[in-house]
């Protein structure tokens, strides 16, 4: 949609345009092409220089087994994230949008861990999860479970999982509330006049028309599992024991900053923006045109 | 029957509660007691009222090998108020632009904005590293925020807010010889109030909660916030200080919880409309 009426003149915009334009050229747009650069590169057996070796870094990521294994490991972690976090919200939210006493306080009193940093979260989780210093572990232990997710892979990811998830239930619990009010009740009541009962009702009435709210959420758990969890894994298991807890994000943290293998960490910075744009391509065309209508 | 569903629902809300109140509750706990006892597994879920001085201790002192609390807690704040109100400021500047004129590169101008939609720092977070060594902007106060502040997501609600701006009105004010300066600040921000202070919420949380891009861009341990600090104080190779840490974590927590909490109403309504 365009205005009719509109104001003279091209400095004034231009101006006002500047700052968002130059900040997205140099924070996005040039290490976007200093990554494509980089990933088509690599030191010469000197290390004193920089010979294009054009795809070999993409061949060599995606025949390396590592590699692979931490791209389905990532794609677990999603899932179990955006399982757990997605489940718990639309239960939480069915409930919370029943005509009950209180639910105005249930609700304030559920959206808080929204504001928790995923770092944060971690170590709230670490004085729950650990061996040594959590009430949980420590009980697990004592209850003859072998618990220890500093040595025990399974038990790693379990921890991440769950510190992840966690923090996430709010932010989708606040789009099933707002997509349960957004269902009419006159719906709802002739479901109920046909004579549907409770479980019925809400797997053929709710369900289907939560169905622009779920797809919205399945993006956004995805990307804040595959991005935003760095913090969380990072003070958890520092991605292990060995790699058993090595996501995408980790991998190039590693390789890149504390490896200095520049090749290769661009090579996968490369792979994850395409994967970034793929994923926001997806939302635009289901979401519809919208945004930009 | 309606009154068992009613207790059913009460039940299940509670116990997401509990769930969500439990760790920080440990952790509060956990924080006024003796460290040996928590060493020894004997988290009591009783605060101690003689352990508070924890809280002031980790505030003006900090522990060894960090900062003390409240320059982290500075730093964490200067950081999450520069990227909000930066996102917010040069988001809404340049929307207006988009709606409100006609000029050379308009279309491209928005299209390269929009393509950034959907890049989290963390894809980026290499390569921007070497643009902000170019810069001369590592270990600098500037390099923690500067980079995140492009917002394409801003840009486009700002945008939304502006187009639906009746045409009636701003033919009105040019009528009243109100120039496009003059517009911006008594009708296109007036209107945008609610959006504004959404955005501001979530922006707010956004910054106060970045750890990857903090890490990688200041060292100096004079630039640590709040979510660092913490994670270098259970990072420790000796004798963790865990009374310290837990009251680090729930000094870390109260800000932008508080934020979400004071601003609730426009938040929920924001972060859902946004979207959709």
């Amino acid at each position: 949609m365009e205005r009719r009426t509109v104001f003279g003149g091209w400095l004034l915009p231009i101006l006002l345009v500047l700052p968002q334009v130059l900040l997205t050229g140099f924070f996005f747009y040039w290490p976007a092409a200093e990554a494509v650069w980089a990933s088509m590169t690599t030191q010469d057996a000197f290390g004193q220089g920089v010979v294009f070796v054009g795809l070999d870094n993409f061949v060599e990521l995606f025949i390396d087994p590592l590699y692979l294994d931490s791209i389905l490991r990532t794609a677990v972690f999603c899932a179990a994230v955006g399982v757990l976090a997605m489940g718990a919200a639309l239960g939480l939210a069915v409930f919370a949008d029943r005509e009950i006493r209180g639910r105005t306080a249930y609700r304030t009193l559920l959206i808080w861990p929204y504001a928790v940093a995923p770092a944060l979260s971690a170590v709230l989780f670490l004085f729950l999860l650990d061996p040594r210093v959590g009430m949980l572990g420590r009980w697990l232990n004592r209850i003859g479970i072998d618990w220890d997710y500093h040595l025990n892979g399974t038990q790693a990811m379990l921890t991440v999982v769950l510190a992840s998830a966690w923090k996430q239930v709010s932010y989708n619990f606040i789009f099933f509330v707002a997509g349960l009010q957004s269902i009419p009740r006159s719906t709802i009541e002739a479901a109920r006049m046909d004579g549907a009962k409770g479980w019925h009702r809400f797997r053929t009435i709710t369900v289907p028309l939560l169905a622009p709210t779920t797809f919205f959420l399945v993006v956004a758990n995805v990307v804040y599992a595959a991005f935003e969890t760095f913090g969380t894994v990072a003070a958890l298991t520092h991605g292990g024991p060995g790699k058993d807890t090595e996501t995408l994000v980790l991998k190039v943290f590693r390789d890149g900053v504390i490896n200095h293998d520049i090749g290769s960490s661009s090579a996968q910075s490369v792979v994850l923006m395409l994967g970034a744009i793929a994923i926001a391509a997806a939302q635009f065309r289901f979401l519809g045109r919208k945004a930009t209508s | 029957m309606r009154r068992d569903r009613d207790w059913l629902a009460h039940g299940i809300l509670a116990l997401g509660v509990v769930l969500f109140a439990l760790p920080v509750w440990l952790v509060f706990a956990g924080a006024t007691q003796n460290a040996d006892a928590i060493v020894r597994g004997e988290l009591s879920l009783v605060p101690d009222p003689g352990g508070l001085s924890v809280f002031a201790r980790v505030l003006i002192h900090g522990t060894p090998g960090i900062e003390p609390v409240w320059h982290m807690l500075m730093v964490s704040l200067g950081m999450a108020l520069c990227i909000a109100v930066g996102k917010i400021v040069i988001s809404i500047l340049s929307a207006y632009a988009v709606v409100f004129f006609r000029f050379p590169f308009r279309k491209l101008a928005f299209w390269s904005i929009f393509v950034t939609l959907m890049l989290p720092v963390e894809v980026r977070i290499i390569p921007t590293y070497a643009v902000m060594a170019t810069f001369g902007l590592i270990d600098t106060f500037a390099g923690l925020w500067v980079p995140l502040i492009a917002s394409a997501t801003a840009t486009l609600l700002f945008r939304q807010v502006f187009v639906a701006i009746p045409d009636e009105l701003v033919e009105a004010a040019r009528m009243d010889g109100a120039g496009p300066l003059r517009f911006l600040k008594d009708i296109a921000i007036p209107v945008s109030g609610a959006n504004i202070a959404a955005l501001f919420v979530i922006l707010f949380v956004y910054g106060w909660n970045q750890y990857l891009w903090p890490l990688l861009v200041a060292t100096d341990p004079g630039l640590d916030t709040i979510a660092i600090g913490l994670v270098k104080t259970i990072s420790v190779d000796s004798q963790t200080d865990w009374p310290a840490a837990m009251a680090i974590a729930v000094l870390a927590l109260l800000p932008p919880v508080a934020v979400v909490l004071a601003m609730q109403r426009w938040f929920v309504a924001g972060l859902t409309e946004g979207e959709k």
